[in-house]
């Protein structure tokens, strides 16, 4: 009982972005989407969050599909950060967080106490408490980045679904913020392009290429070298780490190299 | 991100936030006022002397069934030439401004304004179109035209925007387009038919006027306003939401495509009214949403109405001047409300900057 794909497909002006991807989180799972640029994640999440319809297949909240459920209903179980949503409203963070909870708003406002609640809570985990009466324009990629994420958290959702929320980020923050998802009562979908992230935090990966999925499962089983150099064409060695028995990945770039020449 | 260290509450929490609402409530109370006073000045200004005590005692009369003695040259002033024509400048005033609030944030961009949309071009090739070639039913007249011929633009601009990809762009690139086509066809048919009196009539209404306004250009401006602006008020988290784009708006549970087409056919409609009455009045739908952002922020609830006051005045006041100003003969409002509107607009971007 969550956000799922059956067979869902895509075609985008004749391009097939998205093939034939079933996708069946466990609620409470955080599920990593991995692949090179123009794999199908930003595709995918788009069609999970329901901003757009698939071409065949479906996709279903709550084993109903999603094109049959009004998109307030929608927002109310479903927060998505996309890439890039940028503006040129001169809005403060705290106004910003506070759109997350237009979808359990009526006509005249619902209840404040919930509102203001749901909003300090967000800017608190997301560390932006200091930021909250600062404008949109004069923060930096990481900031607005939380911000985004911030607003997804005010809307109190069921599912999460994460474009790439790390870019921008700096190290620490994307700890931060991948174990803040992770501890999460909710059914999370991340796309990722690191793999050592994707590996430390997810409890399970699918990994795209042209629009399809090569692999599934969990981390270890789904990071081996040959998957590494099957989707992403580079010489990886992979070892399990001692502590947290989970892949760990390093990349041999010379080898690479010495192929380009061949 | 739960690591960083807590800073003190009151920079976020309730306190700032109710202060605001208190701030709001008292620039509404303010340029609500401040909107009564210019009318009531605006309406003694004029060849003809009247005062305001004159223009209470008409009011009085008109409105209270009072019967106070007044001279029926000044009451036929008051009521049915100064006051009218106050009231439509400040629908017009109002209504585009709200339109200008809404397709900046629809289409994302701060320079979007019903004229950006071709509207007003289409509305003078309408009305041209009925003056001087005599198209159309008598009964149709230059107003009917004028709807008709903005309906007619926007469905244009609409239809190629969809046809080129349908971006928020492609609708801003599509309105310039068209906007230039029918000044075309205007040009064209003024140039090529009409004699200097035709010429002269046109052109005036072309660059805005309020000359001649009745009541019943009142009433059906009034309804038009009201209506886009409760239709606004009672959608304005709608408008909050497009801040971030058609992607994030979709995510807050917006359906970004009903809302668009309904927003859309509200701009419409509302600037076709208040062209086919009042002619093209340019600017103030690109400039007033500014000036209201500077006293309220972002958000709609707030920008729509305090929009809608403060461009009822500024169009007061411009129509005041625009009378008086050479009289008797009268200058087209178009005119008066770039050159007031310009400089205005340029102070507080200067202003902005400084306040960064």
């Amino acid at each position: 009982m969550t956000l799922q794909t059956r067979d869902v497909t895509w075609n985008r002006g004749g391009r097939l972005v998205v093939d034939g991807i079933t996708l069946d989180p466990r609620p409470g799972e955080t599920i990593g989407l991995l692949g090179p640029n123009g794999s199908g994640k930003s595709s995918l999440i788009r069609l999970l969050s329901g901003a757009v319809r698939p071409t065949a297949g479906l996709v279903t909240l709550d084993d109903t599909s999603l094109a049959a459920i009004s998109r307030r209903e929608a927002a109310r179980a479903i927060a998505t950060v996309t890439q890039h949503a940028d503006t040129v409203v001169d809005i403060t963070v705290c106004d910003i967080v506070a759109l997350g909870r237009i979808p359990h708003r009526g006509v005249f406002g619902g209840s404040r106490q919930a509102d203001t609640e749901a909003v300090s809570d967000a800017l608190e985990r997301t560390g932006l408490q200091g930021k909250a009466g600062e404008l949109w324009h004069r923060l930096s990629g990481g900031e607005r980045q939380r911000v985004h994420i911030a607003r997804a958290l005010a809307q109190q959702p069921r599912e999460l679904l994460l474009d790439e929320p790390t870019n921008h980020l700096d190290i620490r923050y994307q700890l931060d913020l991948l174990q803040l998802i992770t501890e999460l009562p909710v059914t999370t979908v991340v796309a990722l392009h690191d793999l050592n992230l994707a590996a430390m935090f997810c409890d399970a990966l699918l990994v795209l290429k042209d629009g399809r999925a090569v692999a599934a499962g969990s981390p270890n089983d789904v990071l081996t070298p040959e998957l590494i150099a099957l989707v992403y064409d580079v010489d990886a060695t992979v070892t399990i780490d001692d502590k947290t028995n989970r892949p760990r990945i390093v990349f041999n770039p010379s080898n690479r190299n010495d192929r380009l020449k061949a | 991100m739960i690591l960083s260290p807590t800073r003190p509450a009151s920079v976020s929490g309730q306190s700032p936030r109710s202060g605001t609402r208190l701030r709001f409530l008292g620039i509404g109370l303010g340029a609500f006022t401040l909107l009564l006073v210019s009318v009531g000045v605006a309406i003694t200004l004029g060849p003809a002397d009247v005062s305001l005590v004159n223009v209470r005692d008409i009011l009085l009369n008109h409105l209270a069934g009072a019967d106070i003695p007044i001279r029926v040259s000044k009451e036929a002033i008051v009521w049915d030439d100064r006051l009218p024509r106050a009231l439509v400048a400040a629908t017009c005033g109002a209504g585009l401004g709200v339109c200008g609030v809404i397709l900046q944030s629809l289409l994302r961009n701060p320079l979007a304004d019903p004229y950006v949309l071709g509207i007003s071009s289409g509305a003078s090739t309408g009305a041209v179109v009925v003056a001087i070639l005599g198209v159309g039913p008598a009964a149709l007249g230059i107003p009917g035209g004028a709807f008709i011929g903005s309906i007619a633009s926007f469905a244009v601009v609409l239809l190629i925007a969809r046809l080129a990809g349908g971006s928020d762009d492609k609708v801003i690139l599509a309105g310039i387009a068209v906007t230039q086509l029918f000044s075309a066809l205007t040009s064209f048919v003024v140039f090529a038919f009409a004699d200097s009196d035709a010429t002269r009539g046109v052109m005036f209404w072309l660059l805005g006027s309020l000359e001649g306004v009745r009541w019943d250009d009142v009433a059906l401006c009034g309804l038009a306003v009201l209506g886009g602006i409760g239709f606004c008020l009672l959608r304005a988290q709608v408008l909050d939401a497009f801040a971030f784009g058609d992607d994030v708006a979709s995510s807050l549970g917006v359906s970004v495509r009903r809302e668009r087409i309904m927003f859309m056919t509200v701009t419409a409609l509302l600037t076709a009214t208040l062209v086919s009455v009042a002619g093209a009045i340019g600017f103030v739908g690109l400039v007033l949403p500014h000036a209201a952002r500077f006293f309220t922020g972002p958000l709609h609830v707030r920008l729509v109405p305090v929009t809608a006051l403060i461009g009822a005045t500024f169009m007061v006041w411009v129509d005041a001047i625009s009378r008086v100003a050479f009289s008797p003969s009268p200058l087209p409002v178009g005119v008066a409300t770039a050159l007031i509107g310009v400089p205005v607009f340029i102070a507080i971007m200067f202003r902005r900057r400084r306040a960064q």
